[in-house]
């Protein structure tokens, strides 16, 4: 006899075998290898020396994990890259939005508008090529734009500053306009009626955005936080096109550092420990993504 | 009015700004792709220069690259399609049905969006290589299945909870079983939110780069493996790097255009409308 309630009107298996197929996929090809990275880690793993068996460890990989250096340094890094991006990123998505916002010059606005999608769109491996081109030594534009301002020519990719902040250029040039797209959906949720009175009431711009328009931002604006810090801790493709990390180790944040050791260095153990470790952040994160912004759900 | 034209002008070239801006470096990708390797050494770099297709012959010319391309279509396609079919039921149990654990799945589901693929990379190559399964179009297609799939859920269960239930109801008193309705009422009437969440997963799949780089080697490279590879070597062949580039980068760009408006719900599983 299924168990129906009248109200609900399904048996109380149905939702069951609809799910079932996700979450058994989801299962077997997220689930499985998280575990089995997990007992890797506990493991001597190193695929380059199989003969010496892959014995397991107990907590030594998660301990020089922790006492390495340069594991920290990577991670700081990361934090520092993110830092100096998402700053100026917010900052002009929020003014492309203000101006993709206001009234007037409707062909204009609908072109810079559509222009925006490109960047997101384009594959990140091939911003890192384009970034090559574009910060060469000899002959990218960027120096040439840095010639206009009476600088001298750099090389950029071969300095570790330079390097930083070419990545960073680029970074910037493909996310400012997610922000941008999300300040504008969040201008556009403002009511045009109070929008329209606030506009006869005030003529400051500066107050219009901070008493009227800020309310209305916030959302996106954590949503754009957690969002580009969990990409951050993500950001291999176009890194690794364009720096693979260098020079030195300037420009290797935490994805392109786990890579490393992982697929050149050969320890699986080790690297298997730092991913897992970089896992518990990312789901901190998620949480927190989840629990500012889907509270409407459940 | 000369200070309202000022501003419009202001507004005008802020704009414009914000225009070049955005299409820049892709217009120089494009434009780099038409010069020759003498055009793009020049310094300072040409503005102004002859056009030629000769990168693109040398790129349509090059097996590696029209296999490469090959291999990242049926790669995303079979990924895609894949999703589709998994999370279009689970969709719709999540956005009509009452059970218990529904926020856990939920958040299990959306978490997925989270992780980094370095994560998932390592323990997937040990399997893969165990299973003699590396270097296949199979292990890609299966792997990008966790990232896909979640954003199909959440795109779906949107459209579908925006479907009238009075449709449902009317289904069942006509004596239509659970599957019926979800095959006959909740798909045709959600194809719209399937369709852009389809085009979502082709582009994250045509663009994805360490999963590739790291479980194939020769036979199955995607599009963006063999664009890194023409990176070694002393002088660069620029114009085919470029080609190769803009031949990537074309289809999926078109591909966003048409779901522009839906980009930003895409990039943030919806969190913001």
């Amino acid at each position: 006899m299924a168990r129906t309630s009248p109200r609900l009107a399904y048996g109380r298996w149905t939702p069951f075998w609809f799910l079932a197929p996700a979450v058994f996929a989801l299962a077997l090809i997220g689930l499985y290898p998280t575990i089995f990275a997990l007992v890797t880690s506990f493991r001597q793993y190193n695929i380059a020396r199989v003969r010496d068996g892959f014995p397991f460890v107990g907590f030594d990989n998660y301990v020089s994990v922790l006492t390495d250096p340069t594991f920290w340094q990577t991670l700081g890094r990361t934090g520092f890259f993110f830092l100096c991006t998402m700053p100026i990123e917010a900052g002009l998505g929020l003014a492309a939005a203000l101006l993709l916002h206001r009234p007037g010059l409707n062909f204009l606005r609908a072109l810079a508008r559509v222009s925006l999608v490109i960047p997101l769109a384009t594959t990140y491996a091939v911003v890192g090529l384009l970034g090559r081109l574009i910060f060469n030594r000899d002959f990218g534009v960027a120096n040439t734009a840095m010639g206009l301002f009476g600088f001298a020519p750099l090389d950029w990719l071969g300095n570790p500053t330079g390097a930083f902040v070419a990545i960073a250029a680029m970074d910037v040039w493909q996310w400012t306009p997610f922000c941008a797209l999300i300040f504008l959906s969040g201008l556009s949720m403002v009511p045009v009626e109070i929008e329209e009175a606030a506009r006869l009431e005030t003529g400051s711009k500066w107050a219009l955005l901070r008493q009227v328009q800020l309310p209305y931002l916030w959302p996106g604006l954590t949503a754009m936080l957690i969002l580009r810090s969990a990409d951050v801790l993500k950001l291999f493709d176009s890194i690794f096109t364009m720096t693979r990390g260098g020079p030195g180790a300037a420009t290797e944040l935490i994805s392109i550092y786990i890579q490393r050791v992982g697929f050149r260095v050969f320890d699986m153990g080790v690297a298997s420990a730092q991913a897992l470790l970089l896992l518990v952040l990312t789901i901190v994160l998620a949480r927190l993504y989840i629990r500012f912004l889907y509270r409407e759900i459940d | 009015m000369p200070a309202r034209m000022l501003r419009r002008a202001l507004h005008g070239l802020g704009l414009l700004a914000v225009f070049l801006f955005a299409v820049f470096p892709f217009y120089w990708m494009v434009s780099s792709s038409f010069k020759t390797q003498n055009d793009i050494l020049a310094s300072p770099p040409l503005w102004l220069f002859t056009p030629t297709l000769d990168n693109y012959a040398q790129v349509f010319a090059d097996q590696k690259v029209t296999h490469a391309v090959l291999s990242s279509l049926i790669v995303a396609v079979c990924s895609t399609g894949l999703s589709v079919a998994l999370a279009a039921p689970a969709a719709y149990a999540l956005a009509r049905y009452e059970f218990r654990g529904k926020a856990d799945l939920w958040f299990w589901f959306i978490s997925n969006r989270f992780i980094s693929p370095i994560v998932l990379a390592l323990p997937i190559y040990i399997i893969a290589r165990n299973l003699g399964i590396l270097d296949t179009h199979l292990v890609l297609i299966l792997i990008y299945i966790t990232f896909i799939l979640p954003i199909v859920v959440w795109i779906t269960t949107d459209y579908f909870r925006s479907i009238p239930r009075e449709l449902e109801e009317a289904a069942r008193l006509e004596g239509a079983s659970q599957f019926a309705i979800f095959w006959r009422v909740y798909l045709p009437l959600g194809a719209p939110g399937i369709a852009v969440s389809s085009i979502f997963g082709f582009i994250f799949s045509w663009n994805e780069l360490l999963y590739a780089l790291v479980l194939t080697r020769r036979d199955v490279q995607t599009a963006p493996v063999v664009a890194t590879s023409f990176m070694s070597g002393y002088e660069l062949p620029w114009g085919k790097i470029m080609a190769t580039g803009t031949v990537i980068v074309l289809p999926v760009t078109v591909f966003a255009l048409i779901v522009s408006r839906h980009m930003v719900r895409g990039l943030t599983m919806g969190a913001t409308k």
